[in-house]
């Protein structure tokens, strides 16, 4: 062993060693193949989705038109109704798109701030035992099936918050169906969401930035909207780019909450359709598949698409552009 | 021999160099010693919880000098540090019994602002910790908490703050780039431009060259020898050459107790305790 050991020129000891190295590369190998075909699944499938959603909305693949090909890109983005399943049809995506951004507006006007304050009580004011308490309380609120929300929107929000306050009280038409309960139900369900990655980016801006702001005579507050906020600033509108992504994607609890009506109106207190709302109707109902109904499901799909996608790549963009370099 | 030299500064006998060095030194050790206190520990005992980490501390920081806190990593020092701007106060758990006094007055006291308290005991940290905010906006930060909205006024203060701090000539044309911007040098010098800028009589300093290269340093060592003419500095250092470099007195730190405390040159040639002693000839630590 030990005179083998010592003979480096002999050969021997250099074979094993060889041996065992490719074993190993091997098996490194395989590892990685597993990895990056998990890796490729996600990647496939995104893949698979993209092109379903332009072959039927914009290319066309064999005989039959696509939605694009049939209704013309100006109707659809400026033609004011929107009546796929009326004997009268209008393809115009205006109403669905100022019901989504109406509900993921108001949504984001309960959410952000919410989700930012607990963010920071969480992060700057709360004891480990208050944030032991809170923060799976928050959790459950993101566990919450969404058609609970709806629900929740329907029975609860509209007759009880909504109803007292804006019909008895200011005399305003409440519908049963309507925007505003949509919006706050969405808001509170994309509290923890804001909530927790925003917590995520306070509590990584360092301690030592704190003592340094604390020792400059900077009371909690100062500490904490003058240095930490603006330390995490990137993580922080990343996480409401996210959320607003959410928003507009939601699907079940606005369908319940704002109706399916697709009318072109900023006021909130009225029934209006989703884009999102809209594809749960038409998958639901008994649309002949290649008719214009159903291609117009791709296109609204589309549209959803490329909105959530636009938000995703901005709130990316906004992290790498605000990223802070702490050494 | 000493005593006679501070008594007649021109002995009769014509004197060699070394004796005169020594004597001048021994004239200068003593009116050391007769400087006015600006911060006082008596019987300083602090917890981490369970965990005793000072001992009994009492110790008088003499005004306008230098102050080094010397001593073996987790020996105390910069928990004594930070308990003379309440720095302590934001880690759970910790407590105190004794009395810490700047200029006579019972920081923790009842009715004592900490905010207040922190304007006039600045401190600068080990690691540098500029904010991401431009230059200006950091130097300027302790002022705006402060109230100071007038913009005539911040200017004036941030390049008064950087030219005590020595980083004038060099970020002056710059002012609006980010600090994060500078180099580690720089940067050191800016968290000491900022800490001034809330005008102290207090300035802490928890190992503040560490970090640094030995040209950085060089020149943080000269910025606090310009710096006690104005402040009085009481700094953590682990490096003893350092300590003897630039410091008027020195504390030596063991297991929580405050061991000796005395003039520099005093301490360094004729340590009172043996402790000192086998620290600073490296005999442990």
């Amino acid at each position: 062993m030990t005179s083998q050991r010592n003979s480096v020129g002999d050969g021997s000891v250099p074979q094993t060693l060889t041996g065992r190295v490719t074993l190993g590369r091997l098996k490194e190998q395989a590892v990685k193949a597993v990895f990056f075909c998990c890796a490729l699944l996600s990647i496939g499938t995104t893949i698979g989705i993209i092109y379903v959603l332009v072959t039927e909305a914009v290319v066309g693949v064999g005989d039959s038109q696509a939605f694009f090909q049939e209704v013309s890109l100006v109707e659809f983005f400026t033609e004011t109704r929107w009546t796929p399943q009326f004997a009268d049809k209008h393809f115009g995506i205006l109403p669905l798109l100022t019901g989504t951004l109406m509900i993921a507006g108001i949504a984001a006007c309960i959410g952000l701030p919410v989700g930012l304050a607990s963010a920071i009580y969480l992060s700057e004011y709360a004891s480990p035992r208050v944030r032991n308490l809170v923060k799976p309380v928050l959790e459950v609120l993101a566990g919450i099936p969404t058609v609970v929300y709806g629900y929740f929107a329907l029975v609860f929000v509209t007759p009880y918050v909504l109803r007292p306050i804006f019909q008895d009280g200011l005399g305003l038409d409440v519908g049963v169906f309507n925007a505003a309960s949509a919006g706050i139900v969405v808001g509170i369900m994309i509290i923890p969401m804001v909530s927790s990655l925003s917590e995520d980016a306070l509590r990584s801006v360092p301690q030592g930035l704190r003592e340094a702001a604390y020792a400059l005579g900077s009371t909690k507050l100062d500490v904490s909207l003058r240095v930490v906020l603006p330390a995490a600033f990137s993580g922080v509108i990343a996480s409401f780019l996210l959320a607003i992504a959410r928003a507009v994607g939601e699907t079940m609890a606005v369908t319940i909450a704002a109706g399916q009506t697709p009318d072109l109106t900023l006021n909130p207190f009225r029934s209006v359709e989703s884009m999102t709302a809209f594809i749960v109707n038409v998958s639901l109902g008994d649309t002949a598949v290649g008719s214009i109904v159903y291609k117009s499901l791709y296109a609204v799909a589309l549209t959803l698409f490329v909105i959530t996608l636009a938000m995703n790549i901005l709130s990316q963009a906004v992290l790498r552009r605000f990223r802070e370099v702490y050494q | 021999m000493v005593t006679e030299s501070t008594q007649s500064p021109e002995p009769p006998a014509l004197p060699s160099l070394a004796d005169i060095t020594t004597a001048f030194s021994d004239v200068a050790d003593v009116a050391e010693r007769e400087r006015a206190v600006k911060v006082e520990t008596i019987d300083l005992d602090f917890f981490y919880g369970d965990v005793q980490a000072l001992f009994g501390v009492s110790m008088q920081v003499p005004e306008q000098a230098v102050t080094a806190l010397i001593g073996p990593s987790g020996c105390g020092k910069s928990t004594y540090l930070r308990t003379l701007n309440r720095m302590n106060d934001i880690i759970e758990g910790t407590r105190l019994s004794g009395t810490v006094l700047v200029e006579g007055q019972d920081i923790y006291a009842g009715g004592i602002d900490v905010v207040a308290l922190r304007k006039r005991v600045g401190m600068v940290f080990q690691k540098s910790t500029p904010f991401p905010k431009s230059i200006f906006d950091n130097v300027a930060y302790g002022p705006r908490v402060a109230g100071e909205k007038n913009k005539a006024v911040l200017t004036e203060i941030v390049e008064s703050s950087l030219q005590r701090a020595a980083l004038w000539d060099e970020v002056k044309d710059r002012l609006d780039d980010s600090a994060l911007a500078l180099s580690g040098g720089q940067q050191q010098r800016l968290c000491i431009a900022r800490t001034l800028a809330t005008s102290p009589d207090v300035v802490l300093m928890d190992e503040p060259a560490s970090a640094l290269d030995p040209a950085s340093t060089a020149r943080i060592e000269d910025l606090i020898f310009e710096l006690k003419k104005n402040y009085t500095i009481i700094i953590v250092t682990h490096n003893m050459q350092q300590a003897a470099r630039i410091s008027d007195h020195t504390a030596f730190f063991f297991e929580g107790k405050l061991i000796e405390f005395g003039v520099t040159r005093e301490l360094f040639t004729r340590p009172g305790e043996q402790q000192t002693e086998d620290y600073i000839t490296g005999r442990f630590g």
